[in-house]
């Protein structure tokens, strides 16, 4: 990897580059699932290759190759430099970096057990075992589970004399129980929706999650949901689970927070952000126990945004993202950073690959834990509806209004829990949201949920967040309106 | 954005937006060396049956906003995906890496792989060779298409925006993929084509326009008349003003449209029906739309891009979905149709996959009237642009919601009263072609919730406006 990485700096700075850096990736992974009884996906593969990013007449270029060789390199080195020069047609202004000291470091996260040395059958297995528990339950008509793992080598060289050699091992799995009775499906997902849980871990991540156990509740709860009652619709006290809550915060703050998407560079795709810059430190975003962070350290957790270092070089950071509910932070790089004046890149450029330009991503979003415990919270609301595992998102192009709704609810009459609410919804705007949370569990109930497909960039990209959540209660908050007829 | 985990990829050469042109020199490796890497591997294998993907990419998107390229990117890349099969069980596994190690330890892999899995039941053997029609998607023009070609056109872009003291954003991409299949049991198949695309925003201070096109064949992409319609839709929506929601009648553009029907693809899908996840569960043969839409899964037409066969190698056949409202045929892949007691229509995805199949080249039928016909016939409504964040909310009623985006306009008293403030929607799609009231000619539409496909422009009655967001 190194001679293949310091051979493109080499050729892009004699090709005048004034700036150049290259990441090497290899990467391999696992994917497994099984449906109704069946091995469904079975594959493995890897993809080895090299991206080089160059400045060049004051404009970015950026090209990449999986031929590895000296002829391929140099090959790719020069088609970067000629689409530098082609963007360099259009540019208004050279392109400024925010300066970043140079590092050679290694980093990798730690795990336990390698999930591509435990054999594939016993992955099978405890697919298969957690889809029989499924289909055991009467009103069951399909079951599905996977699993999926990448282990992430990647050399980054840039040509201020940082090498910066780093290894990701992830691991993810969840299962689906679904139902279709008269004219209505109904599904349940453990541990989350849509692919389940995923983290840096190993294969020991699996094993906790104990697909088996799980899956004859959700099977039942699956079955149950058809004679749950509607989702009322009006104005009432929600509680939102701790996954549901982490992809409220990657929707509504993950997103508007990053600063391309502020200053109009996502404009004709993802879009851009109601957080325009004279909001820095002036908004209130949430109420005053609102407290958000990106946090990309180890310390943080083993998130889907944990690393070392960032795909431009930059050193794992935490940035206070929401203060005692004041706005305070942005997701930067090198580029956007120095464009407001910043004096550094708080460390979120992530590419998908060797073949994608690295943008600036969410790493672990997380709301800090409260102070409550959840049975207590439960106990202390009247009139309200527990929502679990989300089930449908969606919200404008610049973040301002959402709606969301889960799989399952719960109506909380004085204090309890009580009858079961089918496909449950809520929506409003983002500020007013977050400044009606009046509650937030503590860590013994927070979770560092990791979100493996999130999309961005042209051409896409698909990047795995963290985000880190407890159970939290919103007051006010419009619901059902999905569910209208 | 989330992305759906569900949503389908084709099952392959599937060209994603890009390509590299480096210089206008042709960067195809060319059906003979695919085929060199597809008999090397049946060399190395020692299962029962091997099927060999090789699919080479090269892709280039310049990417513009606030009026300057800022992003520009070029890739190239092969793949090489190796399933085996032994004794009733199949895995697969791929590499980029072309060597003779790496193609050597890519199919002992693919083989031990299938080696520790349960015995498949509805596992076929592989086919043998297959007549196809021919297709041409191949523009030596779009692939030889260079980084200064773009930032031609995109400086021409920008330089309008700048003129008309508005903001630009957007993509040109172009790319060249070739796709071989091939198996142990004599089949071999090639496809390739180019794609170019192109996409611009327009911004103002309260109000944005957008448009967009892509073809095989850069010629038929105008920039130019791209961001011009772009600009004309951010101008026409200057200052807008909220109304409240409900229902109202909905004319909806192209995109619209493709971005709402997308959804229904994987509903079509004899694998979805089979697992009681489709909305036509139960319904087929039943009347479910207004009997003026039909649908049709057609690769072999004019506007649809993508390869005559599916992931087995099987002939893609045009298969009739819906005809006048009823849904009357699913698509199937061979063990699907061996399961329902169906035929193939060659719509399957590669194997192994627990999805079965999907048809990825629809074409709806459309009428004869011009967007400007239904805003004069309508009395009070909404012109929509362009959809966004577009999500499942009954999966059975086929209830999506979603945004508004890029130009959203009043209409009223059969004119265009101005712009208003986007509006989250909550439709179901089934009731909304059961409520079209007029369409206009069927168009190759692109948008960004659903691949491209050939669809009018629709008025609807009855759509239901949920909520209006700040802008």
């Amino acid at each position: 990897m190194k001679s293949w990485a310091n051979l493109a700096i080499e050729k892009a700075l004699a090709r005048r580059a004034s700036y150049a850096d290259v990441r090497v990736m290899d990467i391999r992974h696992r994917d497994i699932s099984t449906k109704n009884g069946q091995v469904g996906r079975m594959s493995e593969g890897e993809s080895l290759g090299i991206g080089i990013r160059v400045i060049a007449e004051g404009a970015w270029g950026f090209a990449s190759t999986d031929r590895l060789t000296t002829e391929g390199i140099e090959s790719c080195v020069a088609e970067a430099i000629a689409i530098a020069k082609a963007s360099a047609m259009a540019k208004r202004h050279d392109v400024v970096l925010a300066p970043e000291q140079s590092f050679v470091d290694t980093w990798q996260n730690p795990f336990v057990k390698d999930p591509f040395r435990i054999p594939i059958e016993t992955q099978i297995a405890v697919l298969l075992a957690a889809d029989a528990e499924m289909r055991k339950v009467k009103g069951i008509t399909l079951a599905e589970g996977s699993m999926s793992f990448r282990c992430i080598e990647q050399l980054f060289v840039s040509s201020i004399g940082s090498a910066i050699h780093q290894m990701k091992m992830q691991s993810g799995a969840g299962i689906v129980a679904t139902s279709f009775a008269g004219e209505e499906i109904q599904k349940r997902s453990y541990p989350n929706s849509f692919g389940g849980q995923h983290m840096l871990r190993g294969y020991e991540l699996i094993e906790e999650l104990d697909l088996v156990r799980h899956a004859p509740r959700i099977a039942e709860e699956s079955v149950a949901l058809h004679k749950a009652e509607k989702c009322p619709e009006g104005k009432r006290t929600i509680i939102l689970d701790s996954s549901q809550l982490g992809l409220q915060i990657h929707e509504s703050i993950g997103h508007p927070i990053e600063l391309d998407r502020v200053l109009g560079m996502e404009a004709n795709f993802a879009g851009m952000s109601f957080l325009t810059l004279e909001k820095l430190n002036s908004l209130r975003y949430g109420s005053d126990i609102v407290n958000v962070v990106a946090d990309a350290r180890l310390a943080h957790g083993p998130g889907l945004g944990t690393f070392g270092y960032d795909d431009e070089g930059v050193l794992a950071q935490c940035t206070p993202i929401i203060s005692s509910g004041q706005f305070t932070g942005y997701l930067t790089n090198r580029e956007t950073a120095a464009a407001i004046g910043q004096p550094r890149s708080n460390g979120t450029m992530r590419a998908e690959s060797w073949n994608r330009l690295p943008i600036i991503r969410m790493t672990n979003i997380s709301i800090l834990a409260g102070d409550r415990k959840f049975e207590d919270l439960i106990a202390d609301t009247d009139d309200g509806i527990y929502m679990e595992t989300n089930r449908s998102w969606s919200i404008d192009d610049r973040r301002y209004h959402f709606q969301f709704s889960t799989e399952i609810g719960w109506e909380i009459k004085n204090g309890k829990r009580g009858r079961m609410i089918k496909t449950p919804s809520y929506s409003g705007i983002t500020t007013e949201f977050w400044n009606s949370c009046d509650a937030i569990c503590s860590r013994d109930f927070w979770t560092l949920w990791g979100t493996p497909n999130c999309g961005k960039g042209q051409p896409m990209q698909t990047m795995g967040t963290g985000h880190g959540a407890a159970p939290a209660r919103f007051r006010n908050v419009k619901v059902g309106i999905a569910s209208s007829d | 954005m989330r992305k759906p985990a569900k949503k389908k990829k084709a099952p392959h050469a599937r060209v994603s937006s890009g390509h590299k042109g480096l210089a206008a020199h042709d960067h195809r490796l060319g059906q003979s060396a695919l085929r060199r890497i597809a008999e090397k591997i049946f060399k190395l294998s020692e299962a029962d049956e091997t099927e060999v993907d090789v699919s080479a990419v090269t892709s280039a998107l310049t990417r513009f906003a606030n009026n300057t390229i800022h992003q520009n990117v070029a890739e190239q890349g092969v793949t090489i995906s190796v399933r085996a099969v032994v004794d009733g069980r199949t895995a697969r596994a791929s590499t980029n890496k072309t060597d003779e190690e790496s193609l050597r330890r890519v199919t002992a892999a693919a083989l031990e792989l299938a080696q520790v899995q349960p015995r498949n039941p509805n596992l076929l053997p592989m086919l043998g060779p297959q007549k196809l029609q021919k297709v041409d998607r191949f523009s030596a023009k779009t692939a030889a298409a260079t980084p200064a070609d773009r930032a031609r056109a995109v400086t021409s872009v920008c330089k309008m925006a700048d003129g008309k003291k508005q903001t630009s954003a957007g993509i040109f991409s172009t790319s060249l993929s070739e796709f071989a299949l091939a198996n142990s049991r004599g089949l071999f198949e090639y496809y390739q084509d180019t794609r170019a695309e192109f996409s611009v925003t327009m911004l103002e201070k309260d109000s944005s326009g957008w448009a967009k096109a892509t073809s095989a064949r850069i010629d038929e992409i105008n920039p130019q008349a791209l961001a011009e319609r772009a600009s004309k839709k951010a101008a026409d929506s200057r200052s807008p003003r909220e109304v409240p929601p409900g229902q109202y009648t909905a004319i909806l553009e192209p995109p619209a449209v493709l971005d709402l029907v997308g959804f229904l693809f994987y509903d079509f899908a004899g694998t979805s029906v089979h697992d009681q996840r489709s909305c036509f569960t139960g319904r087929m043969g039943k009347k479910l739309f207004g009997g003026n839409i039909s649908i049709w899964d057609d690769v072999y037409h004019p506007l649809q891009l993508g390869p005559p066969f599916d992931g087995e190698g099987m002939p893609r056949q045009r298969v009739r979905l819906v005809d006048g409202g009823i849904p009357v045929n699913l698509v199937y892949s061979r063990a699907t149709a061996k399961q329902m007691k169906a035929k193939p229509t060659g719509h399957g995805f590669s194997l192994p996959t627990e999805d079965g199949e999907a048809p990825f080249n629809l074409v709806f039928s459309g009428g004869s009237a011009s967007t400007e016909e239904m805003i004069r016939s309508t009395e009070r409504g909404l012109l929509l642009t362009r959809l966004w964040y577009i999500r499942e909310v009954d999966p059975y009623k086929k209830v999506l919601t979603g945004m508004t985006r890029d130009g959203t306009f009043f209409v009223e008293n059969g004119r265009v009263a101005g712009a208003v403030r986007n509006f989250r929607f909550n439709q179901s799609i089934i009731d909304m072609l059961a409520n079209v009231e007029m369409m206009g000619p069927a168009v190759r539409a692109s948008g960004e919730e659903a691949f491209d496909m050939v669809v009018p422009a629709m008025k609807v009655r009855d759509f239901h406006f949920t909520e209006v967001t700040k802008f």
